[in-house]
């Protein structure tokens, strides 16, 4: 109780910053992500990894996608883990590397932008929220010395330019503005070129959508940490839109609607649509 | 023994803080919370656009206040970090109006009986359920008592005549039109003139949105619901911001997810 009312009274006299991390970290440090600073031995292969995410712009807005499977070492220990989260109204992340660190990362990231939305009664602007974001991924540095590498994909609309932005990351932090189309993760290089074919400056959503399902299922194909669509257990991607209505899931029936126009070519042409040449 | 010099009674103190707490609060303009047909309404004629005597605090949870600015400024900010580490601490579920009202009462009985001075406040700490009968009004007086209300409440200003004004208009399920409209008439002195829309610092706690429910009303959007209000046209639904959603007629308007986010930027 006596800890209790310390805190209390710290909690009306000593308002601080707007940092929810901040407060935490006086507060309760051993809540936040990347408390570790060494581990006894590696332990990359014991903790499930979350794979591949891509992320591209439309006309008004910009769509996350990632697949849906978990792996440790050679085995899937989930298979069907949501790895994009919604951070506020205009935004989300998707993560790549120790799952269990990255959904931490998530789950304060989300505080941390609500946090300072309702102090300020205003939102960050987008450069605000990628930096914050970049400074979360540098405090877990040490970790990532470590073998828990996380890394982020950050994508939100932006209000001054009414447009999607994409941001990605590295283990020391970032932010990289990423134009047009990004991806991360174990299958990312697959995905990339599959979007670098498909991608078009602009396009609908419909397109972009279509785009981003078939860069994940070429990096499914490539890739052994990334899971395809599962058709008999009925696991889809996970879809996020970002346009000025705000954000929104795509819904399992909707998501499916696009993989099955993507299977069905796919039967024609295992290796999906080509570009033209000239 | 004699006395000394100066001595006061406890109980003189008491009670002279309790007044000077009571005058201040009464100094300011009253602020009204209800309830409507989806969830809670808050309503504060403010004529500053950048302080808030109305703010959300967590997913479900509203809170209002008058009195001293400073004094339940401090109150808010501790009660979104309050809310925001138990939040993630445990799960967004494990939040209520309940737990915040209890340290909200803590932290003003201390205030009350230790400081010199205390708080000129009054604050309502309200929680929007999943059905009318679930939602939860505290209000906390600036001693640190705390009070579990029901329909509405009405704090600060000349609290009773707004409440008896209040008392007639509203009833059970009220549409947000009418609900505004009752607060409005509640806040309006017989034969006084109505405060304007800029003058208006409006909120309601929606249970029908996503996510967090809290959301201000403001510019054209509050003038329609206001317009519709008045014309004692409660069964129209106003029309849409964004005109991408809005419920099935008959139903009042629907609060979210259609509409103005307001940013805080005073657009």
């Amino acid at each position: 109780m006596a800890a209790q009312r310390d805190w209390m009274n710290h909690l009306f006299l000593d308002t601080g910053s707007t940092s929810f991390t901040e407060f935490v970290r006086s507060y309760a440090p051993g809540l936040l992500p990347g408390r570790f600073e060494s581990l006894a031995t590696p332990v990359t292969d014991q903790i499930p990894h979350a794979t591949t995410i891509v992320a591209a712009t439309f006309a008004g807005g910009v769509v996350m996608a990632g697949d849906r499977r978990a792996t440790a070492g050679n085995y899937i220990s989930q298979k069907d883990m949501e790895k994009v989260f919604r951070t506020d109204d205009y935004s989300c992340m998707g993560i790549a590397g120790t799952a269990s660190t990255g959904i931490e990362m998530a789950r304060v990231y989300q505080v941390e932008l609500e946090h300072y939305e309702k102090r300020e009664g205003r939102e960050l602007s987008v450069e605000g929220k990628a930096n914050r974001l970049a400074n979360m991924v540098r405090g877990n540095l040490p970790m990532a010395m470590q073998g828990m590498v996380v890394v982020p994909l950050f994508a939100a609309y932006d209000d001054n330019r009414d447009a999607g932005r994409i941001f990605s990351y590295d283990v020391g932090g970032g932010p990289y503005e990423q134009s047009g189309y990004a991806s991360i993760g174990s299958g990312s290089l697959f995905a990339r070129g599959a979007l670098k074919k498909l991608y078009r400056e602009n396009a609908p959503l419909e397109d972009i959508v279509l785009s981003c399902v078939h860069a994940l299922y070429d990096a499914a194909d490539d890739d052994s940490a990334t899971g395809g669509p599962d058709v008999s257990r009925k696991i889809w991607p996970l879809i996020s839109v970002i346009t000025d209505e705000g954000y929104r899931r795509l819904s399992d029936e909707e998501v499916e609607g696009y993989v099955r126009q993507v299977l069905d070519l796919r039967m024609a042409d295992p290796d999906g649509p080509t570009a033209p040449l000239r | 023994m004699s006395m000394p010099f100066g001595y006061v009674s406890p109980e003189q103190e008491m009670r002279d803080k309790a007044d000077f707490a009571r005058k201040g609060i009464a100094r300011g303009r009253s602020v009204v919370v209800l309830q409507y047909e989806n969830g809670i309404l808050f309503v504060a004629p403010n004529a500053s656009r950048a302080l808030h005597k109305i703010s959300e605090i967590y997913d479900r949870i509203g809170f209002a206040a008058v009195g001293k600015y400073n004094e339940f400024e401090s109150l808010r900010l501790g009660g979104i970090r309050y809310a925001d580490i138990n939040g993630y601490t445990y799960d967004r579920s494990d939040v209520t109006a309940r737990g915040l009202a209890n340290l909200y009462a803590q932290s003003l009985g201390m205030v009350f009986t230790e400081s010199r001075k205390p708080y000129e406040v009054e604050i309502v700490v309200a929680e929007v359920g999943d059905a009318p009968e679930e939602d939860q009004i505290y209000r906390l007086t600036f001693d640190g008592s705390v009070a579990d209300e029901h329909g509405f409440v009405v704090m600060g200003g000349v609290a009773e005549a707004v409440a008896g004004r209040l008392k007639d208009r509203i009833r059970d399920a009220m549409p947000l039109t009418d609900a505004l409209d009752a607060a409005l008439a509640a806040l309006t002195e017989p034969g006084g003139e109505r405060p304007p829309v800029s003058q208006l610092e409006v909120a309601v706690l929606d249970r029908n949105r996503e996510h967090r429910k809290f959301q201000r009303l403001a510019g054209p959007r509050l003038e329609r619901l206001i317009a519709t209000g008045a014309d004692d046209a409660p069964e129209t639904a106003a029309p849409d911001v964004s005109g991408a959603l809005s419920g099935p007629p008959g139903e009042s308007p629907a609060t979210a997810p259609d509409g103005d986010i307001d940013d805080g930027s005073g657009a």
